[in-house]
C-alpha cells in the first residue's frame, strides 16, 4: 500500500480518481444492498408464514369445517375454504381461458390493425383495474339482483384472469415462425385449420404458462370476492349458485377476530395458500423454459 | 375436377374461416364491451351519491353512515400519501435491484435472484396484510417509528405516538407490492441498452457507475418513467393489504404515524353491508374516482411507452 | 535475413527479442508486447504474440477473420477485462509500464488509450454533449467549449456541426457519427487511438475521409488500426502486423503473429509465405 507504488509512472492515482472510485464502490454496494433487501423481504415473509402457521396445520385442518366454541375460540379446519377456492378458480379459468385464447387469436391473426389496437388497449386497461373495482362491478351487475354466488365470484376472478391469459397467448402466438403458417397454407389447408391445427398446438406451452400464472394470481385475490361471495355458510358448499368461502377471505376475516386461535388459523391458511401460489409460480417458470426450448430448438 | 377444388370443399373451408373469425371476433368484442360495462356500471351506481353531494364529495372529510354524510377527501389524501411514499422508496430500490441484476450479479446468481424478486410479486396481498398486522405493525410501533421520531420528530410528519397501524405501515406494505413490478420492467429496460453504447462510455475511461448514469439510465429514462407509473397504478388500487394495516379512520392525520384510510381500502372495509342506499352509492362514487385515477395512470404509462419506442426506432 | 522461427515459442526476455519484432527505426516504442496470449475460458484466441508498436505512426493489424485482431487490440486498452471468461498472459508494456500490473486501474488506462469502434456508437445526446461527456466525467471541465471545439476540429467535423451543436448526434450521417466518436475519444487527450475496423460500416467517401484523418492524427497520436481491408492498410499504415490462424494439436484454432514489418515490405516482399498468400489474395 506504499504511496510511491501508486504514484510511480503514468498511472498516478490522484484525488479525483480516488473519489470517482469511491463513488463507484458506494453505488455498487447500494445496488447489491437493494437486491439483498428484496430477497430478505421475501424470506422474512415466507418464514413468518410458515413458522406461525405450522402448529395449526394438521390433517383435520384440511378435512374439517370451522366450528365456533362458546368461548369465542376457533376450532376445526378450513375444508370449506379449500373447496370454495378450488371451485372459484376452476370456474374462473373455465370462463377466462377460452375467451382469452380466442381473443388473442383474433388480435394476433385475424383482426385489422386498428381493431386489434383497440382490443389490446381494452385488455391493458382491464389489466390495470383495481380488483376492488372489479368486485364492485360484478356486485352491481349480478349480485344486486341475484344475490351472492360462487358464479359471481368466479366471474370477477375471470375478469382479472382474462387479460393475463390473452396477453401471454398473444406473445406466444407472435413467436410462432411465419414459415409454419405458410407451410400449413401451402398444403392447401384453409386459414382456420392452419390456426387451430398448426399454430395453436405449437403455442400450447406458452398458453399453459400464462394460464398457470393467471391461476396463481387469482387464487390469492380477496377484493373481488368481498362483494360477490363473502356471506358463505361454514359448511362445504358445492353448488355454484350459492356463495362459497375461500382461503383468502378466511384469512381476511379471521385476522379481524380478537381471539389468537383465529390468528393461528389465519397463518396456517396463509401457509396453505402461499404454498399453492408459489408452487404454481414455479411450475409456470418450468413450463416457460420448456416451451422456449421447444420453439427455438 | 381434383377433390381440393370441388365447390363443397371450398365452401367448407369458407364456413370454417368465417366461423373462426366470428367466434374470436365476438370474444374480442366482449373484451371491449367489458371495459365499457365496468365504467358504465360504476358510474351508474354512483349517480345517487353524485346527485346528493355533487363535486362537494371530493372535498369533504366526513364519512358518517348515521347522518348520511359522506365525502372522499380523507381517502383521496390517504391514497395519495401512501402511494407517494411507497413510490419514493420503491423506485430507487427497484432501480438498484435491476442494476444489480444486469451489471453486478454473477451469471449463475442472476436468474435465481431475479426469480426470487418476481416471487415477491406472487405473494397474495391478503398474506402481506396478515404479515403487516401481526409482524410489521408491532415492529414499526416498537422499533422503527420511535427510531424515526428520535431524529425526525421535530417534523409534524413524524410527531404523535407511534402506532402499529396507520399510514406508514400501509406505505411500507405498498412498497413491497410495488417493487417487483418496477424492478422487473427496469431490468428488461436495462438489458435492452445496446452494448456498444456502454462500451463507448467505458472506453473513454468512465467507471461503471459513470457509465450507468450517463448511458444506461439516460437511455432508459422514458421507460423508467412508465415503469414507475405502472407501479403507481398498482399502489393506488390495492385494497386488501392496505385495509388490514391502515386502521380505517376517517380524517386527515397530521403525522405519518397516524391512522387513516384510502379509497380502495374504505370500499373494502364496508363489504359487510352498508346502512343506506346513499352509503352504497357513495362507495360507488369512491370506486368511480378510483377508476378514473387508474385509467389516467394507465393511459399515461401507455403514452410514454409508445413515445419511447418511437424515439429509439425513428431518430429524433 | 531472419530465419523462419515462427514455429518455435518466442522467449519472454526482452533482450532476446528477434529483430523482426523490433521497430526498424530508432523510435521509442509505445507498446512492447511480449508473449501475449489470450483465451476465453478454454477457447484460445491469440497465442504468444510479440512485437513493438511505434510512436506517432499508424500501425495496421491485418489478417483473415478469426485470427484474433479484435481480441489483440482490446488487450491494449484492457477492454477484455469486461469479458468475464477472458484470460490474459504475457506482458504488455506501455511506455515501459506494465498495463496489467494489479495496481493499475483500467479506468486510467482507457483514458490514455482511446478506442473507436466498428459501428459508430454516439450517445443519444446532442453533438456537444457527446464530446463533453467524457470531459465532464473526468473533471476536465475548464474551458469546456474550447476543448469540445478543438476535439471536433481534430476530427475534421467542426465545420460540419458548429452551427448545430445542440442537435442530436443521431441525426448525423454514418461517416459524421464516426468522426464524432473520434472527436469524443480525442477530447479526453489520449496518447494512443485504437481503431477497430473504423470504416467498415461506412461508404467509400466517408472511408477516405477517415483515412485522411488517420494521416493527420498520427502527428500527435499513436494510431493502431485493425482492418480487414488490405488496400486500406496499404494506404494508411506505416507498419503492418499480419496475424494468421494456427491449428493446434488438439484441433483448436488460435491467432498468431506471422509477420510484422514496414507496410511496403509486407505487401511487396513478404518474408513468410503465409503473409504472401494472404496479401496476394490466395487465401483468407
Amino acid at each position: 500500500m506504499a504511496a510511491d507504488d501508486e504514484a510511480q509512472g503514468l498511472f498516478v492515482v490522484d484525488g479525483r480518481l480516488r473519489r470517482r472510485r469511491i463513488v463507484n464502490r458506494v453505488m455498487e454496494a447500494l445496488a447489491t444492498l437493494a437486491a439483498l433487501v428484496a430477497v430478505a423481504l421475501l424470506v422474512i415473509v415466507v418464514v413468518s408464514v410458515v413458522k406461525n402457521g405450522w402448529d395449526a396445520l394438521s390433517v383435520s385442518f384440511f378435512t374439517e369445517t370451522p366450528t365456533f366454541s362458546a368461548l369465542g375460540e376457533s376450532g376445526g379446519g378450513i375444508a370449506n375454504s379449500i373447496v370454495g377456492s378450488l371451485i372459484l378458480v376452476t370456474l374462473a379459468t373455465l370462463f377466462a381461458l377460452p375467451v382469452g385464447v380466442l381473443t388473442a387469436i383474433y388480435v394476433s391473426e385475424l383482426a385489422p390493425r386498428s381493431v386489434a389496437n383497440v382490443i389490446r388497449l381494452a385488455l391493458d386497461v382491464t389489466n390495470g383495474l383495481p380488483t376492488i373495482v372489479v368486485g364492485i362491478f360484478v356486485f352491481s351487475a349480478i349480485v344486486i339482483s341475484r344475490g351472492q354466488s360462487a358464479l359471481a365470484g368466479s366471474f370477477a376472478l375471470a375478469i382479472i384472469a382474462l387479460p393475463l391469459i390473452a396477453r401471454s397467448t398473444q406473445e406466444v402466438l407472435r413467436l410462432v415462425p411465419p414459415s409454419l403458417r405458410e407451410a400449413g397454407l401451402a398444403l392447401g389447408a384453409p386459414r382456420w385449420r392452419t390456426i387451430l391445427g398448426v399454430v395453436l398446438p405449437t403455442s400450447m406451452g406458452g398458453i399453459l404458462t400464462g394460464t398457470t400464472l393467471a391461476i396463481a394470481r387469482i387464487a390469492g385475490e380477496t377484493a373481488p370476492l368481498l362483494f360477490t361471495t363473502s356471506l358463505a355458510a361454514m359448511t362445504v358448499m358445492w353448488d355454484p349458485r350459492d356463495p362459497v368461502q375461500s382461503m383468502p377471505l378466511t384469512i381476511f376475516q379471521y385476522i379481524e377476530q380478537p381471539d389468537p386461535s383465529y390468528h393461528a388459523k389465519a397463518w396456517a391458511t396463509g401457509a396453505v395458500l402461499l404454498a399453492f401460489v408459489l408452487v404454481l409460480s414455479l411450475c409456470s417458470k418450468f413450463f416457460l423454459a420448456r416451451s422456449r426450448r421447444r420453439l427455438s430448438g | 375436377m381434383p377433390s381440393e377444388l370441388r365447390p363443397g370443399r371450398r365452401l367448407g373451408s369458407r364456413v370454417g374461416d368465417v366461423t373462426l373469425f366470428a367466434v374470436t371476433g365476438a370474444c374480442g368484442l366482449a373484451a371491449v364491451a367489458l371495459v365499457v360495462a365496468i365504467a358504465y356500471k360504476v358510474v351508474d351506481g354512483s349517480t345517487l351519491a353524485f346527485s346528493t353531494f355533487g363535486l362537494q364529495f371530493l372535498v369533504e372529510q366526513v364519512w358518517d353512515p348515521v347522518k348520511g354524510e359522506f365525502g372522499a377527501l380523507s381517502f383521496i389524501y390517504g391514497t395519495a400519501v401512501t402511494s407517494l411514499i411507497a413510490l419514493l422508496i420503491a423506485t430507487p430500490l427497484s432501480i438498484g435491484i435491476a442494476l444489480y441484476l444486469t451489471e453486478l450479479a454473477p451469471r449463475f446468481l442472476r436468474d435465481t435472484i431475479g426469480a426470487l424478486v418476481e416471487m415477491l410479486a406472487a405473494i397474495p396481498s391478503v398474506i402481506l396484510g396478515l404479515w403487516g398486522i401481526l409482524v410489521l405493525g408491532p415492529f414499526m410501533k416498537d422499533h422503527l417509528e420511535p427510531f424515526l421520531q428520535s431524529f425526525l420528530g421535530w417534523l409534524p410528519a413524524f410527531s404523535d405516538t407511534p402506532n402499529a397501524q396507520g399510514i406508514l405501515p400501509a406505505a411500507v406494505v405498498l412498497t413491497i407490492m410495488t417493487v417487483p413490478i418496477v424492478a422487473s420492467v427496469s431490468r428488461e429496460l436495462f438489458q435492452s441498452v445496446p452494448p456498444e453504447l456502454k462500451d463507448g462510455a467505458l472506453a473513454l475511461g468512465a467507471t461503471r457507475w459513470e457509465m450507468v448514469r450517463g448511458v444506461t439510465l439516460h437511455y432508459t429514462r422514458p421507460g423508467l418513467a412508465a415503469a414507475v407509473i405502472l407501479g403507481l397504478g398498482r399502489a393506488l388500487g390495492e385494497a386488501i393489504a392496505v385495509t388490514q394495516v391502515i386502521g380505517g379512520q376517517v380524517g386527515i392525520p397530521r403525522s405519518l404515524f397516524g391512522l387513516g384510510d384510502t379509497m380502495a381500502s374504505r370500499i373494502a372495509a364496508q363489504y359487510q353491508g352498508a346502512v343506506s342506499n346513499v352509503q352504497v352509492s357513495s362507495l360507488f362514487y369512491l370506486a368511480a374516482i378510483l377508476l378514473a385515477f387508474s385509467l389516467v395512470v394507465n393511459v399515461i404509462a401507455q403514452l410514454i411507452v409508445r413515445r419511447f419506442e418511437f424515439q429509439h426506432t425513428g431518430g429524433s | 535475413m531472419p530465419t523462419d522461427t515462427m514455429t518455435t515459442v518466442m522467449p519472454i526476455e526482452i533482450a532476446q527479442r528477434s529483430e523482426r519484432t523490433r521497430l526498424p527505426t530508432k523510435l521509442e516504442p509505445v507498446f512492447e508486447i511480449s508473449a501475449l496470449s489470450v483465451s476465453y475460458g478454454s477457447t484460445p484466441a491469440i497465442r504468444e504474440v510479440t512485437f513493438d508498436i511505434g510512436r506517432n505512426m499508424v500501425t495496421a493489424i491485418i489478417g483473415p477473420s478469426g485470427c484474433g485482431k479484435s481480441t489483440f487490440i482490446r488487450v491494449l486498452n484492457r477492454m477484455n477485462d469486461l469479458v468475464p471468461s477472458a484470460r490474459v498472459s504475457g506482458k504488455v508494456l506501455y511506455h515501459g509500464e506494465d498495463l496489467y500490473r494489479p495496481r493499475v486501474d483500467p479506468v486510467q488506462v482507457r483514458r490514455r488509450i482511446g478506442m473507436v469502434f466498428q459501428k459508430p456508437n454516439p450517445f443519444p445526446k446532442s453533438i456537444f454533449d457527446n464530446v463533453a461527456w467524457g470531459l465532464r466525467v473526468l473533471g476536465m471541465k475548464d474551458d469546456l467549449k474550447g476543448r469540445v471545439e478543438r476535439a471536433l476540429e481534430q476530427a475534421a467535423l467542426w465545420d460540419d456541426v458548429k452551427d448545430r451543436l445542440k442537435k442530436s448526434a443521431l441525426g448525423l450521417s454514418g461517416g459524421q457519427q464516426q468522426r464524432l466518436c473520434i472527436a469524443r475519444a480525442l477530447a479526453v487527450e489520449p496518447d494512443v487511438l485504437l481503431m477497430d475496423e473504423p470504416a467498415s460500416a461506412l461508404d467509400p467517401i466517408a472511408t477516405s475521409r477517415i483515412e485522411d484523418l488517420m494521416h493527420e492524427l498520427k502527428q500527435n497520436y499513436t494510431i493502431v488500426v485493425v482492418t480487414h481491408n488490405m488496400q486500406q492498410a496499404a494506404r494508411v499504415a506505416d507498419m503492418t502486423a499480419f496475424f494468421g490462424i494456427e491449428v493446434l494439436p488438439d484441433k483448436s484454432r488460435t491467432g498468431v503473429l506471422v509477420e510484422y514489418d514496414e507496410t511496403q515490405k509486407i505487401f511487396t516482399q513478404p518474408s513468410d509465405e503465409r503473409t504472401e498468400g494472404y496479401v496476394t489474395g490466395r487465401f483468407g
